[in-house]
């Protein structure tokens, strides 16, 4: 009960600041964006894509990538409040450490959902199709796999907290690798097979698969499950070391 | 209200072990004013963390605030205010936001906790910037700020770390105003940690100076200061030769120490200065040898601690400012 109303008071704090400042939300999803209206237009007909307009395709991969590039920065804002001193000062209050964590993943979770729509609503004037229980069930989806990355990033900041460049250096490492490895920009299934057998043992692309799946309202394509699998995976071991290096932020 | 016994913490720097703080026996009771005096690296901060939850010791117990802080750390963080050496607010929230969040953190329902940010806001001056965000403030607004952040829930016992470094005198001093005056309101144990020495000696009501990680002494500033420093007399004399005299006669005084001669200047320590003077003034002129002027210094913390340690407190500062 108390973890509960305690992640209702972080969760509080660490949405004001967006709700004042709507703007940030935009800055927040600039890359995604800039492949979306750069990079986007150069599939139509690339073979694996699909007959349909090439949106139909890209999108559901983009808002993965919102996930990716999004969340995955969240520990950004607990490394500053790591070094300022905000930090510190709520870890002496008897706030539950969980909701710590928790509280801030959730605004995470809204912002990427908020950023979500609003790519889908810049698409949908472009010839992208919407499914509204498929898309509902993708962002479902979307945010089971923001919870894990969010909770990954906020761990790794926190264990980073003593030399912030290690959280770059560790993220950044990860993060394009983690992307292109998806299938998110171009269809993996030409690949070489050293480079299909990297994608196939990374968690996002099952994740993007079951997207694009979702996304075109197949809700039973038999790679929804695995997508679940894949997302429900990252975010229980997210949460567990997350909550982990709470903890042991303090006493 | 602090009790801890043995209380030890050591880091791993590569594959040597540095203890930090060592066997740390400190009994403050409820009430007192004390500040942890020492150079930094000496182990203030570190000991701070460990009594208000940041950092377990490596050995040792700590009771703070009656809770032992390893078995009930929420019970201590209920009783404690911290205020850290960084700014208690996110650079990003606005001031009056963090003071209700910090309110909701211990537990205050929400409409108490806005009154509370209220009446903090007015009782440190900071009504006017309710709505700014916390990284817009000065250096003298943020610290109060940080001192709001940390009363919020009317702790019993406040801890302060460093909390007048960066300031300038003015808004030193304005921040003490605001502190002595909520003590004198709530009757609150503080503990803070400095390495100023002037705050030490002239805030705090009992003072512990530690190095390398030890309480090397403990006592009010006053009998510090008496005891193991003593006033500084100094006389200066016509020539060398009496000089040398001077010195042969300051000596013999019972409680000289430290007795030197430099060029025509003598020096020595003494206990009760301003009584020892006229006697030694009219020895001097017994034995034929004419004091030119003659002064009585008293002593300050530093003394203190160059007489315990040999080194001086100050001769840190200049390195340490900046870090």
């Amino acid at each position: 009960m108390k973890t509960l109303s305690d992640t209702g008071v972080v969760f509080t704090r660490e949405i004001r600041p967006e709700l004042r400042n709507p703007l940030g939300l935009v800055f927040g999803m600039i890359q995604p964006l800039v492949f979306l209206a750069l990079f986007g237009p150069l599939l139509a007909g690339t073979p694996g894509v699909g007959q349909a307009s090439p949106w139909q395709w890209f999108v559901p991969g983009v808002v993965v990538m919102l996930g990716l590039f999004g969340t995955a920065s969240a520990g950004y804002y607990l490394l500053v409040e790591g070094g300022g001193g905000s930090l510190e000062r709520m870890l002496v209050t008897p706030l539950s450490r969980t909701a710590m964590l928790i509280g801030r993943t959730m605004k995470e979770i809204v912002t990427l959902l908020a950023q979500a729509v609003l790519i889908i609503a810049v698409v949908l004037p472009l010839g992208f199709r919407l499914h509204p229980a498929g898309a509902l069930a993708g962002l479902l989806l979307l945010t089971v796999l923001g919870v894990g990355l969010g909770s990954l990033s906020f761990a790794l900041a926190l264990a980073a907290r003593r030399q912030p460049s290690i959280f770059y250096g560790v993220q950044q490492t990860l993060l394009f690798p983690l992307v292109l490895l998806s299938g998110v920009l171009l269809p993996m299934d030409d690949a070489p097979s050293w480079l299909y057998g990297m994608a196939r043992a990374n968690p996002v692309t099952y994740v993007v698969e079951a997207e694009r799946a979702l996304f075109a309202g197949d809700l039973s394509h038999p790679s929804v499950p695995y997508g679940v699998l894949a997302a429900v995976t990252v975010a229980l071991v997210g949460l567990a070391v997350g909550t982990r290096g709470m903890r042991r932020a303090s006493l | 209200m602090i009790h801890t016994r043995g209380l030890t913490r050591s880091f791993r720097v590569g594959k040597e072990t540095v203890e930090a703080v060592r066997d740390l026996d400190i009994d403050v009771e409820k009430g007192e004013l004390v500040a942890f005096l020492g150079p930094n690296g000496a182990g203030k901060s570190t000991s701070l963390r460990m009594l208000t939850t940041l950092l377990p010791p490596s050995a040792g117990t700590a009771t703070v605030a009656g809770c032992d802080v390893l078995a009930d750390p929420a019970g201590t963080r209920r009783r404690i205010g911290y205020i850290g050496q960084g700014n208690g607010a996110g650079d990003n929230f606005r001031v009056r936001d963090e003071l209700v969040t910090q309110g909701r953190c211990h537990g205050l329902p929400r409409t108490e906790s806005r009154r509370r940010a209220d009446e903090l806001l007015a009782a440190l001056n900071l009504e006017t910037l309710a709505k700014r965000p916390a990284g817009t403030l000065s250096g003298g607004q943020r610290r109060r700020l940080d001192i709001a952040l940390g009363l919020v829930h009317r702790p019993e016992l406040l801890f302060l770390d460093e909390p007048s470094t960066g300031l300038d005198p003015q808004n030193r001093a304005n921040l003490w105003e605001h502190i002595l005056r909520l003590r004198e309101e709530s009757g609150m144990t503080i503990f803070l940690t400095t390495h100023y020495l002037d705050e030490a000696d002239s805030m705090a009501e009992r003072v512990m100076i530690i190095d390398h990680g030890r309480v090397i002494a403990d006592d009010t500033p006053e009998r510090l200061k008496a005891d193991l420093a003593g006033d500084r007399v100094t006389i200066t004399v016509g020539d060398e030769p009496d000089a040398t005299r001077a010195a042969g006669i300051a000596g013999r005084i019972p409680t000289a120490h430290e007795v030197t001669a430099e060029a025509t200047t003598v020096s020595l320590r003494v206990t009760r200065g301003d009584a020892v003077l006229p006697d030694f003034l009219r020895s001097l002129d017994a034995a034929g040898v004419k004091a030119l002027t003659a002064e009585v210094g008293r002593p300050t913390l530093d003394d203190v601690f160059l007489s315990l340690t040999g080194r001086s407190l100050r001769e840190n500062d200049p390195a340490s400012e900046g870090a």
